[in-house]
């Protein structure tokens, strides 16, 4: 296994309700390190699904998934100790609503990595001003826009120090006018070389950003390659009439 | 008008005042609020910890694979089950006697058993409370919790529970004047509360009307209190999320 592969995914199952409903059925794929992997297709095509699968919050029905050369799949793992290493941003941003901002981004690195109060409250602040919400440490997650909290929500991810960033339809929520304040931030992530997992709609995004384009429908990978590849000259008639209908 | 408050007055002073009589008004009032405090405390202790084996087990039996660890679940699910069926199932006052004849009979001391009866009651009320509390959480925070890298209980104690108990805080404070109230059956096993301090005067003194009205008056008056209290720490929890 080459070294710089950080997550490898093998003939990756998923059935629901006893095997009645199958989303995902056998995806295999190595995730190097640095890289951006956008995986675009159509609702209900299983990438969701695959996301969820890359840090168990599904757990597969079968196949298996490698974070950093240690299965996360095998029964005796400790699944608390890899998630630690991998950020996630939902669609709908899951912020706790009962503390401040501030508190959203601490309470991991105090409780989970030892971090002084003082030294997590540093780090927190450091990465709020980066994404421009220093002043609104103290506020709560209520009292924020679509677009503030999803920002947050990234930053609570990166305050773990994650090896890797899992997005999860991360501007589905947001008012058009907010998107784009998050994708600025997760192109500034890109840029700095984070390894990063994003299941999107946004097309510009997924063509400027990413560095490899996943297309999935009925829970197998239909097509990858480059951006180029992918949106200039798909080759199934699957993508074809997907990019027909969303571009 | 003056005549029917002289006899008020003086019927007062004969039941209340003579012989010292107040104080089974007030040593009753004492035992009463001993009573439903480690009632409560037992109550809320059994209601968090049987809500979680209620709620995990219910989120996690699809996806635990076979082994000790789902049959342990399975187990202690099956009990916790068994615990609420047959408390919520049965009256409180036939719990006191057999918790006082049958369980707890080498001891004498009524304050210890009645405390520990109406809790294991309450446990049962407040269990189905606070597992309302938790399901009524949005599941992305359980998983925004879980994503970071918190354990199933580190998630409950950090993020889950904090938002339940703010929810549950209005049936929570309901349960506790209820609670409160229920406690008036304690006289079932000669425990001298409020209510059987005030029912010993009216058998001391032959005069119903005031020693009762005034024990009904004094639990009125401890509801009103505890309810406007617990308005006050509701306010202040809810003014922290604006």
């Amino acid at each position: 296994m080459s070294a710089d592969i950080i997550i490898s995914v093998k003939d990756l199952e998923k059935h629901f309700n006893a095997g009645a409903v199958h989303a995902l059925n056998g995806v295999s794929v190595d995730i190097e390190r640095s890289e951006v992997l956008v995986v675009i297709g159509p609702s209900g095509s299983g990438k969701s699904t695959f996301l969820r699968c890359l840090n168990l919050l599904e757990r597969p029905t079968g196949g298996k998934v490698i974070f950093e050369g240690t299965d996360i799949t095998a029964p005796r793992t400790n699944i608390n100790l890899c998630r630690r290493r991998m950020g996630m941003v939902f669609q709908h941003f899951n912020l706790f609503p009962h503390m401040t901002v501030l508190k959203n981004l601490t309470l991991g690195p105090t409780e989970l990595l030892k971090k002084s109060q003082a030294e997590a409250n540093q780090k927190a602040m450091q990465l709020l001003e980066r994404v421009g919400l220093a002043d609104r440490a103290d506020a709560y997650p209520s009292q924020l826009s679509g677009g503030q909290k999803q920002r947050i929500a990234i930053v609570r991810a990166l305050c773990m120090e994650p090896d890797v960033m899992l997005f999860d339809e991360p501007t589905s929520a947001l008012d058009p006018e907010m998107v784009g304040e998050v994708l600025d931030v997760m192109k500034e992530l890109a840029k700095v070389g984070m390894t990063m997992v994003v299941v999107t709609h946004e097309m510009g995004f997924a063509r400027e950003v990413a560095d490899r384009v996943l297309f999935m429908d009925e829970g197998v990978i239909v097509e990858q390659g480059t951006p180029e590849e992918i949106f200039d000259h798909p080759q199934s008639d699957r993508l074809k009439s997907f990019l027909s209908k969303v571009l | 008008m003056a005549q029917a408050f002289a006899e008020l007055k003086e019927s007062f002073i004969f039941n209340f005042i003579e012989g010292s009589r107040w104080k089974y008004i007030t040593n009753g009032l004492w035992v009463t609020l001993k009573v439903t405090f480690f009632a409560l405390l037992l109550g809320i202790v059994i209601g968090v910890v049987v809500a979680m084996v209620r709620s995990s087990y219910d989120q996690m039996k699809d996806e635990m694979k076979p082994g000790l660890g789902k049959t342990l679940m399975t187990a202690l699910n099956t009990l916790a089950r068994l615990y609420l069926t047959v408390i919520r199932g049965t009256p409180v006052v036939v719990q006191l006697l057999i918790g006082y004849f049958v369980i707890f009979v080498s001891t004498t001391n009524t304050v210890f058993v009645a405390s520990m009866v109406f809790g294991i009651n309450s446990g049962a009320y407040i269990t189905e409370i606070i597992r309302g509390g938790i399901m009524s959480i949005d599941h992305g925070q359980f998983e925004a919790g879980r994503s970071i890298g918190f354990t199933y209980i580190q998630t409950m104690r950090f993020i889950i529970i904090p938002q339940a108990f703010k929810n549950v805080l209005p049936s929570l404070a309901n349960e506790f004047i209820a609670l409160l109230k229920e406690t008036a059956v304690c006289g079932y096993i000669g425990l001298m509360d409020l209510t059987k301090g005030g029912d010993v005067i009216r058998g001391r003194t032959f005069s119903a009307f005031m020693p009762l009205i005034a024990v009904a008056l004094i639990y009125l008056l401890l509801v009103i209190f505890f309810s406007w209290l617990i308005g006050k720490l509701e306010r202040r929890l809810r003014s922290s999320e604006r």
